[in-house]
């Protein structure tokens, strides 16, 4: 198979320029996708005779009908009236709620236990080194039964416990004081987004200029006014309200305030803890993979510490971090599909219902696999754009 | 911040003096060696220490170890005070061989021992060879008919009356020994220069990983009856098994791939320079090398692996951790799970954690 063939090449005949080689090539290469398409038509085949002899629909035109289904616990507003289709929405967007709040802590945690496995401190070192050990060699669908288990097992409502004022822990889940978040309140955010973004362009140009001629150019006086003064002047303007909403124990529930339901929060739980074993290994691999000599060099030019730490260190380690970080994201996402064996309606179990109530497996497992191949493809595509951002410019 | 800037290597550890009480010596060092460090020593030395003293009095000093058969009035009488370790002698032959005739259950626990011996034999680098193989074909042809029976005078247990650990074993085990050459071909379908071949390869295990196991088992237990002519039905455990397999290859696949790309170019012309075929090439040079540089991430593989077989709860196959969650359905003891996940989740601890040590060790010596 290899295209140096040392001998001479062949007289030109019927194949053309194919030599014995490319003529096997071509056997092979015929035999498995005629087998492959032999097997894919034995199955279709199958599967059409199937679904007919069950009368069941192919298409995805169940998702106009009404659904049915409850959905306890959802960020969008939803109704058993509504569609499978804007059921799917609802678990896709739970399937998100989890996966977002789950990255961003589990980096923060995975970080903070990494950074302790390298620490002086013995104690400290240990301590992240067993909860490292202990996580990673233990299913995270066993974690999350336990989790929940837990969870289930906490004081009722009435006797709810209340680490904090206004916070509340029982078996209702955790209940936190939030502000109410509407139109007018989006609007205020939207403004501060676009500040933000404001920001980013003036904070770019005004370093191009410093590149240029050398002079520096404070950008706290854009920050100030683009991040601070703009928002707060829509916010006046409007007269939008920031009230904080404390929760209250009237009756057997809670009125008010932020409800994380048991089940997500005993999924988030599991899925923060158990993959920050993970992270934490990788930001403790990457932190050992800058050389020695960088520290030394540092403190040699007598750079203060957290200085060296961002501008030397980090940069050099996250060459190393990106990319498995990536897969403990994708892994994450993935993962939180068991959200399905304590009943928090991710899009799997969505989709399980909607298969069991229709009968359209195939419709089901495609969309499942449609959304989580988007979602994964939109994580990798984020982390190799900013993989390719932190690599090393080499000549 | 204080932790990362004092990391040990750095130059301030070494410039301290070696004098004086080498226990005192070690605790300067190691535990107090600037003011936020004893700070933070003596602050996690005061959580650990509430920690361990409440586990100890919740998990040792109150815990009720034993009472009589189906009696967990004692246990109920401590609950929130003490552990009721009680449970386990109970319900330990549920959780660890599920439903499989209670008389017979030596024959699932032999096979256990087998699974045990096999891994062990498996680690050791002399015995390497081929006989290996023919261990494995071996254990696994007798751990098959000990399982099964119907022959040799024992009598046939169904597949659906297995349970607990050794499905566990099984599912993991044969989803590596038929994952592991399906990942071989995979992997040397993606690095192969004829273009059908390559996009199937791709194709396959781009789909496997970009989706997670959980909808593959749903595959396997709703729509494979479906895929199937009328009429012919295997059975539920086979079905998670060949999707597992399926999710094993594919994943096995990828790490052997990055051992391919670890051979050097060389190798690969030396081999057609002797006039070899492509398969004996790789079998014979190629692979072995490929294969060496990859153990460490391989045994990695096998422990997530291994862990994501109890994935099959969701579709109801009874491993060991779908035992051990029916164990606790019964209503004398609903209250006592936590106790039940501990104990399981030290057996799964158990084997991973051998697994990681001995991964550790391969990668000490550099897989040699």
């Amino acid at each position: 198979m290899t295209s140096d063939d040392p001998r001479p090449p062949p007289r030109r005949s019927f194949f053309g320029a194919l030599g014995p080689n490319e003529l096997k090539g071509v056997f092979w290469q015929v035999l498995v996708v005629g087998v492959a398409v032999a097997v894919v038509a034995f199955l279709w085949s199958n599967t059409v005779t199937n679904l007919s002899a069950r009368r069941i629909t192919t298409g995805f035109a169940f998702l106009g009908r009404e659904a049915g289904m409850p959905i306890a616990d959802s960020l969008l507003t939803y109704n058993p009236r509504d569609s499978y289709l804007w059921a799917f929405v609802v678990g896709v967007a739970n399937t998100l709620r989890v996966a977002v709040i789950g990255i961003v802590l589990a980096t923060i945690l995975g970080t903070l236990i990494g950074i302790s496995r390298l620490s002086a401190n013995w104690l400290l070192s240990r301590l992240a080194a067993v909860y490292v050990e202990v996580l990673r060699d233990i299913p995270l669908l066993l974690q999350l039964l336990f989790w929940y288990v837990l969870m289930q097992a906490l004081p009722a409502a009435r006797a709810a416990w209340r680490p904090v004022e206004g916070v509340f822990l029982s078996n209702r889940g955790l209940i936190l004081p939030a502000i109410p978040i509407g139109p007018p309140q989006l609007r205020v955010l939207g403004a501060a987004l676009l500040g933000c973004a404001a920001f980013f362009v003036i904070q770019r140009w005004l370093l191009a200029q410093q590149m240029r001629d050398g002079k520096p150019r404070p950008a706290w006086p854009f920050a100030l006014g683009l991040i601070v003064v703009l928002p707060a002047a829509v916010s006046l303007l409007l007269g939008v309200s920031w009230k904080i909403e404390w929760p209250e124990l009237r009756g057997f529930n809670f009125v008010g305030g932020l409800t994380l339901a048991p089940e997500y929060f005993a999924l988030l739980i599991a899925l923060v803890t158990y993959t920050s074993a993970f992270i934490a290994e990788i930001v403790r691999s990457g932190i050992q993979s800058v050389p020695r000599g960088q520290w030394d060099a540092a403190s040699a030019l007598g750079l203060r510490r957290s200085f060296m730490l961002r501008q030397i260190i980090l940069p050099q380690a996250l060459r190393v971090i990106v990319p498995p970080m990536t897969s403990q994201y994708l892994n994450l996402t993935k993962n939180s599909s068991l959200a399905v064996a304590i009943g928090y309606q991710d899009v799997v179990s969505i989709a399980n219902t909607t298969l069991n109530q229709t009968g359209q497996a195939i419709e089901a497992i495609a969309l499942i696999m449609a959304v989580f191949l988007t979602i994964s493809l939109g994580i990798s595509f984020f982390m190799n754009w900013y993989n390719a951002r932190i690599a090393l410019a080499e000549r | 911040m204080t932790a990362i800037t004092d990391m040990p290597d750095l130059p301030r550890a070494a410039r301290r003096p070696q004098i004086g009480n080498p226990v005192l010596r070690w605790l300067r060092t190691n535990l107090f060696s600037s003011i936020p460090n004893g700070i933070l020593t003596v602050v996690l030395l005061a959580v650990l220490g509430k920690g361990v003293f409440s586990f100890v009095q919740w998990g040792i000093a109150n815990a009720v170890w034993l009472t009589p058969a189906n009696d967990s009035s004692a246990c109920k009488a401590m609950r929130g005070l003490g552990a009721c370790w009680a449970i386990i002698p109970e319900k330990y032959r549920f959780i660890l061989f599920g439903t499989y005739p209670f008389d017979e259950q030596w024959r699932p626990a032999l096979s256990v021992v087998l699974f045990i011996a096999l891994f062990f034999l498996s680690t050791r680098r002399a015995l390497w060879r081929r006989e290996l193989a023919f261990l494995w074909i071996g254990a696994l042809a007798l751990i098959s008919v000990l399982m099964w029976g119907g022959v040799f005078g024992l009598s046939f247990v169904s597949q659906d009356r297995w349970g607990g650990l050794p499905v566990t074993l099984i599912l993991a085990t044969f989803g590596l020994a038929f994952g592991f050459p399906l990942g071989i071909l995979v992997a040397l379908g993606r690095r192969s220069k004829l273009p059908a071949i390559r996009s199937l390869s791709v194709l396959y295990v781009e789909l496997i990983r970009g989706v997670p196991l959980v909808s593959l088992l749903f595959m396997a237990s709703v729509m494979f009856p479906l895929f199937m002519p009328a009429g012919f039905n295997i059975d539920k455990l086979l079905r998670a098994q060949i999707a597992i397999i399926l999710f094993a290859g594919a994943y096995l696949a990828e790490v052997i791939r990055g051992g391919l790309q670890a051979v050097p170019r060389g190798q690969y012309e030396a081999a057609d320079a002797l006039g070899l075929s492509y398969w004996r090439k790789h079998r014979l040079v190629v692979l072995p090398q490929a294969i060496r540089h990859v153990i460490p991430p391989l045994v990695n593989t096998f422990i997530a692996f291994f862990k994501d077989t109890s994935l099959v709860l969701i579709i109801g196959i009874f491993d060991l951790l779908t035992t051990a969650k029916t164990a606790i359905i019964d209503p004398a003891w609903q209250q006592f799970s936590v106790e039940v996940y501990i104990f399981v989740a030290a057996i799964y601890f158990v084997f991973c954690f051998a697994m990681s040590r001995y991964s550790r060790s391969l990668e000490a010596t550099g897989g040699r």
